[in-house]
């Protein structure tokens, strides 16, 4: 199992008042692709970032089981926690335009993604990245190597982000709505280019975001959280047979092309899904 | 309503937009598409006066928006943007950022419209004296809309509305947007890269690609899927693939 979490918990505190964002998440995840849905403020980005240990200092993490690889997470050495970050597991985050350096080029970043993990000489990384931007099908990867990232579009950026990601050969891929600051023709590249690499080079995917018909075509599993809990997990396949009021109603309250609905049914929040 | 006739816009050398042309009428709604760079943000901004490098024909009301806007064009017209973060004033209240227009325009009765505006998009009163920061996403976007509408004008230009929410607040705007359409008798002009969203709300829209509105059509022959142009066929069997689960 590359990913076991058990009964994850993350609370913030203050020095008056304390406040449970995770709730006790349990999933698992082998070498297949996984979808975390909900809505902003569900906890599906601390989870995954939770994972990483990546989280503010003034959260407070308690679980039964986290672990990465047979490897315990909450027990690591933030030394230990370098071995994994990036090189074991990558992260590729919302919006390209704030994780990428604006001063240094493109093919720097990546060679130094690559050089960090892989120790090989100055040439032989920039080879590297130049390669690594052709696997994300870019069309002139010598040129793009050498711009600077406002230079280049939303899109593109995300693709160095993944082929930046993808320079250590990681074994799981978490992508934090690697798509919702894109628009929707590229967003639907970008996720059969995330979707086509991880299948060729059999890494797990941690796919999070908050469309769910978008989700579904990408991943194998949906886990559908909402307030810190996941309150169904189900096969992608057979998200037409969802039970729970949560996820019919993320799913009935998007706008369709093809089904136009005179009004847009707006969900309505039972206090019952809090405490399943 | 609003007429726009071969308006083209340059960013130094480079043309941006390039010869589009649309009407809408009164009461009406109409919806443009494309992809990010298509120039569809850059249409809309010159319509709002946020930009005076254009050339060609804007007109509200039978009447051509100047390249200087008068104060008084913008109790006429007013703009709704994306990103609900990054347009409301960090440091003033929500009862600053509503009144400004109302102090501005030198409107009288401060206190019943704020309220007024604030009941109108369905949010309690207590936000008033609320920091933006201090409010959802939602709530926010919701603020925006309240703005817009306080000064009683009869085109809302909006630009991608609900691209920065959830799928579950997103229905909550859209719904709110019709109904204040009918309420008002208001006209839209909307810009979106969702084609479900555009269809929802606009029965008439035009497709762009690299600046030039390459097709109008409306959303029941996008629906029927009557479409001329290859790049309107691709969004829209892009769309309809997504949307449905797999």
């Amino acid at each position: 199992m590359l990913v076991d979490i058990k009964n994850l918990r993350i609370a913030f505190e203050t020095r008056t008042s304390r406040f449970e964002a995770v709730r006790g998440v349990s999933m698992q995840l082998g070498t297949e692709k996984l979808g975390i849905v909900g809505e902003s403020g569900s906890g599906k980005s601390l989870t995954a970032r939770a994972l990483m240990k990546l989280l503010p200092g003034n959260a407070k993490i308690e679980a039964d089981k986290l672990s990465f690889d047979g490897i315990d997470i909450l027990g690591a050495s933030e030394r230990g926690m370098r071995q994994i970050r990036g090189k074991r597991a990558g992260f590729i985050l919302q919006d390209p335009k704030y994780s990428l350096n604006p001063v240094k080029t493109i093919g720097s970043q990546i060679a130094e993604s690559w050089r960090t993990h892989k120790k090989g000489s100055r040439k032989q990384a920039a080879e590297a990245a130049i390669e690594l931007l052709d696997q994300v099908m870019i069309r002139n990867p010598r040129k793009v190597a050498g711009a600077y990232p406002n230079e280049i579009s939303g899109g593109m950026g995300q693709r160095v982000m993944i082929a930046m990601m993808l320079a250590p050969d990681p074994e799981l891929l978490i992508a934090d709505e690697p798509t919702s600051a894109l628009d929707a023709t590229v967003q639907a590249e970008i996720l059969r280019l995330i979707d086509d690499l991880v299948s060729r080079r059999g890494m797990g995917l941690i796919l999070i975001s908050h469309d769910l018909p978008l989700v579904s075509h990408f991943c194998d599993r949906v886990a559908v959280m909402y307030s810190g809990r996941v309150v169904e997990e189900l096969k992608a396949s057979e998200l037409a047979k969802a039970q729970h009021p949560y996820t019919k109603g993320l799913l009935n309250c998007m706008p369709s092309l093809m089904h136009p609905k005179e009004r847009l049914p707006v969900l309505t929040r039972d206090a019952a899904w809090l405490n399943p | 309503m609003i007429k726009v006739d071969q308006l083209r816009i340059s960013f130094g050398t480079h043309e941006v937009v390039r010869g589009v042309s649309f009407d809408v009428a009164k009461g009406g709604s109409f919806g443009i598409v494309g992809e990010s760079g298509s120039g569809k943000s850059t249409v809309l901004r010159a319509m709002a006066g946020l930009n005076e490098d254009w050339s060609g024909r804007i007109a509200f009301d039978g009447t051509d928006a100047p390249l200087k806007r008068p104060p008084a064009f913008f109790r006429q017209v007013q703009m709704v943007f994306q990103d609900p973060f990054g347009s409301l004033h960090p440091r003033q209240t929500i009862d600053r950022i509503l009144s400004e227009l109302l102090l501005v325009h030198k409107l009288p009765d401060v206190e019943k419209r704020i309220k007024q505006a604030l009941s109108d998009v369905a949010l309690p009163q207590t936000v008033r004296f609320r920091y933006p920061h201090q409010l959802s996403g939602g709530q926010r976007q919701r603020v925006a809309i309240a703005r817009a509408l306080i000064a009683e004008p009869q085109v809302l230009l909006l630009d991608e509305p609900t691209s920065a929410l959830d799928v579950s607040v997103q229905a909550e705007i859209l719904n709110l947007l019709a109904d204040l359409r009918q309420a008002r008798n208001l006209t839209y002009v909307l810009v979106s890269h969702n084609l479900a969203v555009i269809a929802h709300l606009c029965p008439q829209l035009g497709v762009m690609l690299n600046g030039e509105m390459v097709e109008q059509l409306s959303a029941d022959d996008l629906r029927a899927g009557r479409t001329k142009h290859a790049h309107t066929s691709a969004l829209r069997t892009l769309s309809i693939d997504l949307e449905e689960p797999a």
